[in-house]
């Protein structure tokens, strides 16, 4: 059940910080992106930043700067071509073009073939401690970003009009969402991978959503099933070496499900 | 070497690599374009685009399996579309239960891509899995092709103007008895064989930059709808055939002799173009305002 390591070896200890850290990031930002319904959003943004990391190997800089930088680009992209809440195409169009320029930063860079599986899929064996440093800077500037954010958020978010009507910043609010969405996939991207760290940001904010009974109720539930499926998927992955990519979006679904049925 | 071998590359007709990529492409660009210009009607881009992703869990598991790649395409395509018609039935749950859906789907590649890796010795199955390249499409996979986008065309024949009224105006499309799920089912099926092709041909990436990309172009040129699919269907074969040139010529590019990928110009060329059909709009709107 609990082989040797599990809690003591320092790879260990940093996937738990980091990955109980970014489970809570998801957990809260998650919220507002099913609230809003812009998973489209959350799968694009940190999918996009794995083209910055291939492009910090290209010219030698550390991957989480690369990744940073183009998931804010790629929220801000997306912000600028999109239409009054309707993300669908921009969206589409920029992750489209990231994915473009990551391909040609592989193939002129000659990137080493784990690390950009390490970052499609995430690796936790991979965490550093100075990952875990930038995971919980990133993290923490997320999480005052969205305290300080949270009422107008959440009044835009349920109806903007109203919010218009009250005279709050529409569009502001908007790339203040967008930003929220691309703190969390720097923060994400390396643990979990380019490819899954949207997971967690859906599948427990859906869960939460279905059987919060208000909008804090909401929040609560999605946080507690993201941590609770981080935990468990970070001991299942070193229990078996699969990915941990692999357990995280399984049990997100499975929770989803869950939800689905209680409420049925 | 002259200059224009910059941007005309010797050789681009003899080579056969190039040839298949030809026609691969335009078979591809002709679908998705035209089954584009629904999907950016109805909202569906993030189905869209989880249908040319998930390609990479089917393509794996279909190696895992020792069985040909393009069952495996399709089968994920359609678990994944079957699953989101049957959770994603009301507009709001849609793009939710495609997110969850598709992230178990590309968990699914995460671990059979790792066995992949244990399990076999070709330790670059992965990386082709994930980003192919048109450059490596094989020649025999072309009647397949042909059979797939005759497929997806025929379906949006059938129903198109069923299709056309459900998607402009549903409620009273329901209210004139067309039967609006079936309609919407038969698409998804459509969308389906469009997106699989599309990722098996030219790989995830540029399934979606055809997709989207010239069916968003052609929606705010065109002023019917049968304009904006004639029109996406021409700007997505004129966007894969100008991505394949411009590859070619990039193996004159620094850094020499490597060659730039396709996906990466068919990109950037989608995104120019969709930025020109914009820049028509506005300039066709202020004329339109100026005259009167």
């Amino acid at each position: 059940m609990f082989p040797p390591g599990l809690f003591t070896l320092q790879f260990m200890q940093n996937a738990w910080i980091a990955g109980t850290a970014i489970a809570i990031i998801g957990g809260i930002v998650g919220f507002f992106v099913v609230l809003r319904g812009a998973t489209f959003v959350a799968h694009a943004v940190p999918r996009a930043s794995f083209a910055g990391a291939a492009g910090a190997a290209v010219v030698g800089q550390s991957s989480v700067l690369g990744l940073g930088t183009f998931a804010v680009l790629s929220a801000l992209g997306i912000a600028s071509i999109s239409r009054e809440r309707r993300h669908g195409v921009a969206t589409a169009l920029i992750l489209a073009a990231a994915l473009g320029l990551g391909d040609l930063f592989l193939t002129i860079g000659h990137v080493y073939a784990p690390a950009v599986f390490a970052l499609l899929f995430g690796q936790i064996v991979g965490i550093s401690t100075h990952d875990v440093r930038a995971v919980l800077i990133v993290s923490v500037i997320t999480v005052v970003l969205f305290a300080a954010a949270f009422r107008p958020l959440l009044l835009q978010s349920v109806s903007p009009h109203v919010a218009e009507a009250h005279g709050f910043w529409t569009r502001g609010l908007e790339i203040l969402f967008l930003l929220l969405v691309s703190g969390a996939a720097a923060a994400m991207v390396p643990v979990v991978g380019a490819l899954l760290a949207f997971s967690l940001m859906v599948g427990p904010a859906a869960a939460g959503s279905i059987l919060g009974k208000s909008p804090l109720q909401a929040l609560a539930w999605s946080v507690a099933f993201g941590v609770l499926s981080l935990w468990l998927s970070v001991w299942l992955a070193y229990l078996t070496f699969w990915p941990i990519g692999f357990y995280v979006s399984g049990f997100c679904l499975l929770f989803y499900f869950a939800a689905r049925l209680i409420k049925r | 070497m002259t200059w224009y071998q910059y941007i005309w590359a010797p050789g681009i007709w003899g080579n056969p690599a190039v040839h298949t990529a030809w026609t691969a492409g335009t078979l591809v660009a002709l679908a998705s374009g035209t089954v584009g210009v629904f999907v950016v009607m109805r909202g569906q881009s993030f189905t869209g685009h989880a249908l040319g992703d998930v390609g990479s869990t089917g393509a794996a598991g279909a190696f895992l399996a020792g069985v040909g790649a393009l069952w495996g395409f399709l089968a994920a395509g359609a678990v994944t579309g079957g699953s989101i018609e049957w959770l994603g039935r009301r507009v709001r749950e849609r793009d939710i239960a495609t997110g969850v859906v598709m992230a178990f789907m590309l968990g699914l590649s995460a671990l059979f891509l790792y066995l992949v890796s244990i399990y076999t010795n070709a330790s670059n199955a992965p990386m082709a899995i994930l980003f192919g390249s048109l450059f490596t499409v094989s020649p025999s996979l072309q009647p397949a092709l042909l059979g797939l986008s005759i497929a997806a065309l025929a379906i949006l024949a059938l129903i198109y103007r069923p299709l056309l009224f459900s998607t402009a105006t549903p409620e009273v499309a329901q209210s004139r008895g067309i039967p609006v799920r079936l309609v919407g089912l038969a698409f998804m099926l459509a969308l389906v064989v469009a997106a699989e092709e599309a990722a098996l041909a030219v790989g995830a990436i540029l399934s979606t930059a055809l997709l989207i990309g010239p069916a968003a172009t052609a929606a705010r040129m065109a002023r019917r709808p049968g304009m904006a699919v004639l029109l996406a269907a021409g700007l997505a074969v004129g966007n894969i055939w100008l991505g394949i040139l411009l590859a070619y010529d990039s193996y004159w590019w620094p850094p020499i002799h490597t060659g730039w990928p396709v996906s990466f110009f068919v990109t950037v060329v989608s995104l120019g173009m969709y930025a020109a059909g914009g820049l028509i709009q506005r300039v066709r709107t202020t004329v339109r305002e100026g005259g009167r």
